[in-house]
């Protein structure tokens, strides 16, 4: 190894009558295809979208006002509005490269402590609902804790933690339900999501509201916070978030804790949809969640993608199974679909990334 | 002189792997120290070690003459030292501004920034472009553009930024001319010298040995997970100091306690 390279010395020396001035070149034209991978790599949630306006065109096209009634707007609205929430849960976790098969879980366990607390104990309805999402949120902490300082694989800890936060659900209420008159006569505020806001025929609930702000407000979050900021980093790759001085143990736990608060709001929401508290209600909320981040263009192997995306996503599925239903197809089409969509999903998703190398 | 970075017998093994083996280490206030030493030395994770990123298993490390336990790279940051890890931890995916304030943004003031928690992104931005021509080697056309768009050398030049930007006591660069072209490299050294004027200490950790000789104090040789030896850069030649850190030679101090 001879390092006294002369030549080393007379090459830099050339370096003053370089031009100084920084090389500037114009985007390089690779064409159109790669601009559009270019514009999907910056707007993830652009792919649903698109495949979304579709979808409603085709089922338009094909049913005509039969499927802009109000009604099946609302319908569709009503069907979404539980999956949306727990999709925006679900979006957290998977942009933090990991996954979650404990939201409907959690949302049942809440919902069914928010019910229980009230009936069986005779605590002020706020109180309990209150106390509703603490479990929620505790059941997050739980799931944060195993991930972010245990070190445990997200799919192993949530799989434990579904099926234990299930057991407890059916242990606790004794596999009971509570009646939706009684939840109307003595604690109606369990049924506040339920409530009707009818605008132009189409019934919007507070559920499908709720839904649409958290949306708005994780969206603004992820954008514009040094929190958001730092899930992304977290997802992207972890080592590296550490490395410039990101608390990654914090970024995570707090990612499952607030998954964890909106289960457990997906789970008073949960109420008011179908009326009573039942322990028996959400068993595919992990499924149905996945499916709407994943058609919502958002990258299971973290730090890509939005929360618009998997609103997106949620909605794709509602129109799907709706417009299906109203063509009076088997429901198994549906499922065969969003089986294609799932696929077309990811596949999309590995194309953008490739944009990067 | 009292070293700002001082460290004694650090041991640190990954399985039965020994990274670190009793190595010492002294960095002197508004120096430039050089760290030499073979692939696999151990000088990575040294460096580790003085930033919290990796914890030791014993050994001891005083910041002016104050002994100090960094746990993560937090801890020593908010002292004032700034590093370039080799893998220069980096977010792909998100934009260059982004990563230069990563774990130190910069929020409105006011409501916007107390209750809203927005980042001010035209500031931070700002800042980044100026840090980014200041260092002028960068044809970034777009400083919201995602890093994973960018070449390895741009890469280099962000990690190499955003330390000499931010640090005010230390910056320790792990190789961060390696993917940079001669101009750009030649701009690395030169910031490093402005940075040295502002009375900052440097460690570089390098194979570029031209680079070494022209702008280190002094040369810290680092050899089977521990400081074989400190040269003064003007008492030897490139040849002596590959010869020391390759171990074809040993360092005339040395020779006399270990006859060969
Ligand atoms: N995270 C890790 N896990 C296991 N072994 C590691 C780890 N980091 C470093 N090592 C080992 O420790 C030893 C020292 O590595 P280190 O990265 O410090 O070398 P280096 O001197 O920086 O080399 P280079 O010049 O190639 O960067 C090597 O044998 C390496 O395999
Ligand atoms: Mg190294």
């Amino acid at each position: 190894m001879s390092n006294e390279t002369p030549q080393e010395v007379n090459l830099e020396a050339s370096l003053s009558a370089a031009p100084s001035e920084v090389a500037e070149f114009a985007e390089q034209d690779g064409g159109v295809i790669r601009k559009f991978q270019h514009i999907l790599h910056q707007n993830p949630a652009l792919v649903p979208l698109i495949v979304l306006i579709f979808s409603i065109s085709l089922f338009g096209a094909l049913l005509g006002s039969k499927f802009f009634s109000p009604f099946a707007l609302t319908l569709i609205l009503q069907q979404v509005q539980i999956v949306a929430i727990l999709g925006a849960a679900q979006s957290l976790v998977i942009l933090t490269a990991g996954i979650d098969l404990s939201v409907g879980a959690i949302m049942v366990l809440s919902s069914v402590v928010m019910g229980q607390f009230t009936f069986r104990y005779g605590i002020p309805v706020e109180l309990a609902i209150v106390s509703g999402l603490i479990c929620g949120t505790g059941c997050g902490f739980v799931n944060g804790w195993l991930v972010a300082v245990m070190r445990l694989p997200p799919f192993i800890v949530t799989l434990g933690m579904w099926q234990i936060i299930l057991a407890t659900t059916f242990i606790y209420s004794a596999n009971e339900s509570i009646r939706a008159q009684d939840i109307e006569e003595q604690a109606v505020l369990l049924h506040f999501f339920g409530t009707k806001l009818p605008l132009g025929g189409v019934n919007f609930t507070f559920g499908a509201l709720f839904a649409v702000l958290l949306a708005f407000g994780l969206a603004y979050a992820l954008r514009t916070t040094a929190w958001g900021r730092h899930v992304f980093a977290v997802g992207d790759d972890p080592e590296a978030a550490e490395l410039s001085g990101v608390n990654v143990k914090k970024t995570l736990i707090s990612v499952y804790m607030l998954a964890g608060l909106i289960c457990a709001f997906a789970g008073w929401a949960v109420i008011g949809r179908i009326g009573a508290v039942s322990p028996n209600v959400g068993q595919l909320g992990n499924i149905e969640s996945i499916t709407a981040v994943v058609i919502g263009g958002i990258s299971l192997f973290g730090g890509r993608g939005s929360i618009a995306g998997m609103l997106f996503g949620a909605l794709i599925v509602g129109v799907f199974s709706l417009g299906l239903r109203l063509l009076g197809a088997d429901a198994q089409w549906t499922y065969l679909l969003i089986g294609l969509l799932i696929i077309f999903a990811v596949a999309v998703d590995q194309w953008i990334r490739k944009v990067s190398v | 002189m009292e070293p700002i970075l001082q460290a004694r017998n650090l041991i640190k093994h990954f399985g039965r792997v020994t990274a670190l083996d009793g190595a010492d280490f002294d960095l002197l206030p508004g120096e430039i120290l050089a760290v030499i030493g073979d692939n696999g030395a151990g000088k990575s994770v040294m460096i580790k070690t003085l930033t919290g990123a990796v914890q030791l298993e014993s050994g001891e490390i005083k910041m002016n003459g104050k002994p100090i336990a960094f746990n993560s790279p937090i801890d020593s940051r908010s002292e004032g030292i700034e590093t370039v890890y080799q893998t220069l931890a980096l977010s792909p995916a998100l934009s260059i501004a982004d990563n230069m304030f990563m774990g130190r943004e910069l929020r409105y003031p006011g409501i916007r920034g107390r209750i809203f928690r927005q980042l001010d992104k035209p500031t931070m931005e700002k800042f980044a472009r100026e840090k980014l021509s200041e260092l002028g080697l960068l044809t970034i056309q777009n400083i919201r553009q995602a890093v994973e768009t960018l070449s390895g050398g741009q890469r280099q030049g962000i990690a190499v930024a955003r330390a000499a930007a931010f640090g005010s006591k230390v910056i320790i660069l792990d190789e961060p001319t390696a993917a940079l072209g001669v101009k750009e490299g030649r701009r690395v050294l030169d910031l490093l010298q402005d940075v040295k004027a502002r009375g900052i200490s440097i460690v570089l950790i390098s194979h570029n040995m031209p680079h070494v000789f022209e702008i280190s104090d002094r040369i810290h040789i680092h050899r089977l997970g521990k400081r074989l030896t400190v040269i003064n850069p003007k008492d030897y030649t490139m040849s002596d100091a590959v010869a020391f850190m390759t171990g074809a030679a040993l360092p005339p101090e040395l020779e006399s306690n270990h006859p060969p």
